[in-house]
Parts: structure tokens; sequence; C-alpha cells
């Protein structure tokens, strides 16, 4: 059974917002019956056509679906159409209180929908989407090659995502995407990509900022664990929690496999160099049992 | 919340009796079932007991009882031993619907070389005969086919499989371990060489299985070490497991015709009846012969895991062959290998009953899923243009 949140399983056993809005400003449509889910947004504007008054969603497939469907409509209702392109799937995901990692293509699925509405509302050329085709394309705003034939994923799609959500291994692809969790042909090529997103990163030169305030050093201390540290931890089937920053002292919690690994002590050392690095000089990582 | 358990193909509950009859083999009778003392001994005779009576259930000999830790070790013992004794057969046959303990076990031979063909199945399930047929030749090694389903219940002729196997001097294996309990099975009139049984799919508890090993039939142990077993098998034997299966399998054929009375009628209203409450919805494996308990219903236009979670809320426990409760991200292979319609793939639902399932269950979940699945076809996109005429 999947470990679902609290806020998750509200959001499938009492959704929000299901239903269509005949007169809708904006539609977006996404996945399809084959591929397993689907979604189907509508978005209703003010007489300025720039705020979202209202929201509805119809929903095809597993709770986290539903419950990131609904969730999306309750955070983008009061949003402006530039605020809620904002939105990353995380946001959702967050929003949820979490969700599995098998199951983030869900929160995947929400974000996009809300872009294809938003794009095709400002008159954005995105190709008509067939309900019905067998694993068509799956997200039909994202032009590129077809890598996951399966699920008709392309790579220009693939490569922001794995971007967005610095996504470092092909299994997280595969839960973030659902590519490559068919027949798995694909899975060498997401590597790839994985290696041209890294590569890309390392491209642009990240330094440590000249002076922080405190508040801005304890956002770019968060920042860095979440972009930088967790999707590595994440890889070895680890993870960390925050617990405090008290000025340059950051103390961090080892959970899953990190938690009672005898090496852990490597690893909050690797953590402090990376802090050190992105962050400031003087970080010192302390590991606590809270 | 009491639960309505209508998941016994994944597995069952203790019967009573048996765990009264393994209760004293943990903290009084805990002897090694080997040793040469008076203390070991006592435990011994049980375990002979329970053989026997494993024997029976099986219209087998005690001696071809080779008790193991689990289906799925009988299943690679078995097809490993074929390949031990066959070293210049280098193919094996299986299908594409078998458990993955056979079926990962057969696609990891592949990579070392083997030849395997999967037999395919029709949108029924059945087990296409003439590929059978035409798939066994000098260089098979092993035959491996399930004696029924375990998403479907559909029944195989394994039997007459194991009949083509053996013209070709190949050895036949069949997992049986959803069929054990549920149908009666005689080896003393087959031609079927090894077969597997799980424990707790017949209300034995989990970490027990058997490898049913014909007379005569050669064979080389997947685990060496000691004499356990008489060597086919070795490690200490689980001695109070032993003696549950030997009582679960006393009791399966006592109940035996109830399972295909009682447990079948009830399996029968419930199909029937949802299919009557409940459009665009068809029987996997619905034209195939099937076991008395199991029954897989797709619904069109819905995902299979908000129906699991749906029914939760009332107790009710079945089960998926939908990709989203198993974390994999395609249905299941058994119904993709059947062909079945991408439109209901994702939404299937297997109610699998025992001896233990009332009436009043039964009439719970008539009452309560056709409401749930119109529910999740009005939040669908697909539900309404679909599903016009709809109640």
């Amino acid at each position: 059974m999947w470990d679902y949140t609290p806020i998750v399983k509200d959001h499938f056993l009492n959704p929000r917002n299901v239903g269509d809005i005949p007169d809708a400003d904006a539609v977006g449509e996404v996945g399809s019956l084959a591929c397993g889910d689907a979604l189907k947004l509508y978005l209703k504007l003010d007489a300025d056509k720039d705020r979202i008054v209202d929201a509805k969603f119809q929903t095809f497939g597993c709770a986290s679906a539903i419950a990131s469907s609904s969730a999306l409509t309750e955070m983008v209702k009061g949003k402006n159409l530039d605020e809620a392109l904002a939105i990353s799937n995380q946001d959702i995901a967050d929003f949820l209180g979490g969700l599995p990692e098998e199951k983030m293509h869900c929160s995947v699925m929400g974000q996009e929908a809300l872009e294809v509405a938003i794009f095709k509302y400002r008159g954005m050329d995105i190709p008509a989407h067939d309900s019905e085709h067998d694993h068509g394309h799956a997200y039909p705003d994202y032009e590129g090659e077809i890598v996951c034939k399966c699920f008709g994923i392309t790579d220009t799609f693939l490569k922001k995502v794995i971007e967005t959500n610095s996504l470092t291994t092909a299994e997280q692809v595969t839960n973030f995407t659902k590519a490559g969790g068919a027949c798995g042909g694909c899975i060498p090529k997401i590597k790839e990509l994985i290696a041209q997103v890294l590569g890309e990163a390392a491209a642009k030169p990240r330094t440590r900022p000249e002076k922080l305030s405190n508040m801005k050093k304890m956002q770019l201390i968060q920042e860095v664990l979440e972009r930088d540290v967790r999707p590595l931890l994440w890889a070895d089937g680890g993870d960390l929690e925050l617990i405090d920053i008290d000025g340059s002292r950051v103390q961090v919690a080892f959970r899953k496999a990190c938690a009672g690994c005898a090496s852990s002590g490597n690893t909050a050392r690797m953590v402090e160099i990376k802090l050190r690095d992105l962050v400031a000089e003087d970080i010192v990582v302390e590991e606590v049992s809270a | 919340m009491k639960e309505i358990y209508l998941d016994n193909n994944a597995t069952t509950k203790v019967d009573e009796a048996v765990f009264e009859e393994m209760r004293p083999y943990f903290c009084e009778l805990y002897g090694n079932p080997s040793s040469m003392h008076f203390f070991g001994g006592q435990v011994q005779s049980k375990v002979n007991e329970a053989r026997n009576r494993v024997a029976d259930l099986l219209g087998a000999s005690p001696d071809e009882i080779i008790f193991t830790a689990c289906g799925t070790e009988s299943d690679n013992a078995a097809i490993r031993s074929a390949l031990d004794v066959f070293p210049d057969r280098r193919h094996v046959i299986t299908s594409r619907v078998e458990h993955p303990a056979v079926l990962t076990q057969c696609r990891n031979l592949r990579q070392k070389g083997y030849r395997v063909t999967e037999i395919g199945v029709d949108g029924a399930g059945r087990l296409d005969m003439e590929e059978l047929k035409g798939a066994v030749d000098d260089d098979t090694a092993i035959v491996s086919l399930m004696w029924a389903n375990n998403e479907t219940g559909v029944i195989f002729p394994v039997e007459e499989a194991a009949g083509i196997a053996k013209a070709k001097g190949a050895l036949f294996h069949s997992d049986a371990v959803q069929a054990i309990g549920k149908i009666p099975i005689n080896m003393a009139a087959s031609g079927i060489d090894m077969l597997s049984l799980s424990g707790h799919k017949l209300h034995a508890p989990k970490g027990i299985g058997v490898l049913y090993l014909r007379k005569g039939t050669p064979f080389r142990p997947l685990l060496v070490g000691g004499h356990q077993e008489k060597s086919r098998r070795a490690g200490t034997e689980n001695a109070a497991a032993i003696i549950a299966l030997g009582k679960a399998c006393e009791l399966a054929g006592l109940h035996m015709v109830a399972e295909n009375t009682t447990v079948k009628a009830q399996r029968d209203l419930l199909q029937d009846t949802l299919m009557r409450a409940i459009p665009h919805a068809r029987i996997n494996g619905g034209g195939a012969e099937r076991l008395p308990n199991t029954t897989s219903i797709a619904f069109e236009y819905v995902e299979g895991e908000a129906i699991l979670l749906l029914l939760s809320e009332f107790g009710i426990c079945a089960s998926s062959g939908s990709a989203c409760t198993s974390g994999s991200l395609e249905p299941s292979h058994v119904l993709r290998a059947m062909g079945v319609p991408f439109t209901c793939a994702h939404g299937s639902i297997r109610f699998s009953l025992s001896r233990y399932t009332t009436d009043a269950e039964i009439d719970t979940v008539i009452r309560e899923l056709p409401p749930i699945i119109a529910r999740l076809r009005l939040m669908s996109p697909f539900g309404r243009e679909h599903l016009q005429g709809q109640k």
C-alpha cells in the first residue's frame, strides 16, 4: 500500500473542483487512456482576462493523480496567469505534504496540464490532443524527438523535468515522468539526457555569494540542500532533513538508508563541503538524531 | 473497521485449527527433527504425518514431497534442476502469463544463452496449444506452465501439455500454487514431473512451500548442505510450518467440495450482479475454465488503484492488475498477453474468495462497488463521452 499523506488521502476522497467549465477560457489536456492517467484542466479568467477565478478538473488515474489535480485547482485559483505558470510540480507535491517518489509523475502531469492550458490560451501553437491514441504523445506541447516510445515522451520534456527537479538517475526520471517505466528500451537514452543536463548545469559557473544577510543565507542553505544534496542521497536510497539553522551552524538528520549508516559521518562532511562551496565558508554541519 | 477479505489469491488467513496444530512446536516441542534423541524424534514423527497429509491431498506418495520455503523456491528449484540434469538441452518453454517466480527466472536464463519460448494465450487467457506443440523439440529441457493463473483464475490443460513435453523427452513442471486446495489434483494419474505448492495460499502460514517430485525424475537440488529432505533440499526443516501445512492440506481436502459449490456460487453471484449493475465492464478470462474462487473484472475508463482505495474505505480488500498499484507503469503482463483493450486494462479488479467468505460480505461489495465506478467515471475526462446512457 502506498504511504500517502493525509492531505493526499483527503484530496483523493474529497476532491475539490471536479467537473468542467463550459465557457472556460483555457483548457489543458494531457495524458491518455493508454498511458494510464489523463487530466483535463479548465480555467476561467476574470473580466481582465488575467486572474484565474475558477478552475475545474477531470482526471482518469490513480489516487495521487486525482489528489494532484484537486490540489492544482486549489492552488491556481486567485493567481494571475504568470503566477500560475510559476507553479512547479514540486509545489504541487509540497502542497500535498509530499508524494511517494514513484508517484511524482502525477504532480508533473498537473503542472503540464496547467502549462498547456495557459500556452494554448496565449495562442501558442499546440497540436490537437487525441484522447484515444494508443500510447501517443502524452505531453503534446513539447516538440522534440520522442525518447520513450511507450509513453510518447520527448527529449525536450525530459530535459526540462530533469533540470527543474535536479534528477540524477534514470529511475528518478521514470518516477517523475514514467519514461522508461514500460519496456525500458529508452533508459540508456535517458541516462544520456541526464548527463547532458548535468553537463549544462556544470557549465554554468556557480559561486559563493560575496555577502549574505542571515535571511538570504538560510534560504540559500535550504536551496542547496534541495537542489544539490538530497538528489545525491536519493540515488542511494537515503535522505536528509534540515532540522535547524543557527547562524552558520546547520543541523541535519539523516533519513531512510542514511539513517544509522556507518558512513553518515562522511555524508555530513560531504554536505558541509557543498554548503561551504556554494553558501559560506564558515558553515558547520552537525548531525542530530531528531 | 472489519475487513472484507477478498484477496485470497494474494494470501490467506491461517485457519485457527492449523495454528493450533503448529503452536506447540515453537516453545515446547522445539527439537530438531534430524536429532537422534527422543525430543527431536517426536517432531520427526509429526513432520512425517504432515508429509503424508500433503501427499494425500495431491494423490502423491510421501517420498515425492519436498518441503521448501515458498512457491518461488519450488519454481526456481524445478527449473534449475531440469537444466542441470539435461546439460545438453538449451531450450526452456513457459507461458507469457506465468507468475514472476517462473517468468523472471526464464528471462534471466535467456541472458545466459538459453533459448526461451513464451507461449501465448488467447483473449480469454487460454493457452495456445498449437504453439506449444510446435515449440517443444529435442533441445527442450523443461516445459513450465502454471496450473491456474493467479490474476484471472484461468486453468491451463496441464495434463495435455505434460504429454506434449514428455513426447520429446522434456521434463514438465507446473506452478500449481493457485490451484491446490481449490480444484482436485491427483498426481497418481498424472504425467506431470514436478509441481509447486505454497502454504500461505491455502490457509497455512507464509514461509512454507512444497516441490512435488515424481518418483524416478532426475533431480539436482537448489540448496545443498545437510541431508534433510533426502538431500533434495538442505536446511533445517521449518517443522512448525510443515506441521501447519499438513493440517491445512487435510482441511483443504475436506473443504474441496464447498470450494467448488458454496464459494463458486458466491463468486458467480458477485460477478454476475456486478456485470448487470455496471455497464462497460468485462470479465477477464470469462470465456475460459476458471478457478471457482477467482474473478477479474475490467471496468472501462477508470483506474484500478483509485477503485481499490475507495473499496478500502468500506473495508473491502481486493487487488488490481493496474500499473499504479504495483509501482510499475504498465498494466499487468497477464492482461496485456490476453490483449485486454487499453480502455480497461488499467481498471481491472480481482476478487478472490475463500471458504471464509460470507454472503453478507458479497452483498456489501455488490452494494458499494457500482457507485464507486460511477463516481470515478464522472470524474474522468473519458467517462462522459463514452458512457452515454449509463444509469
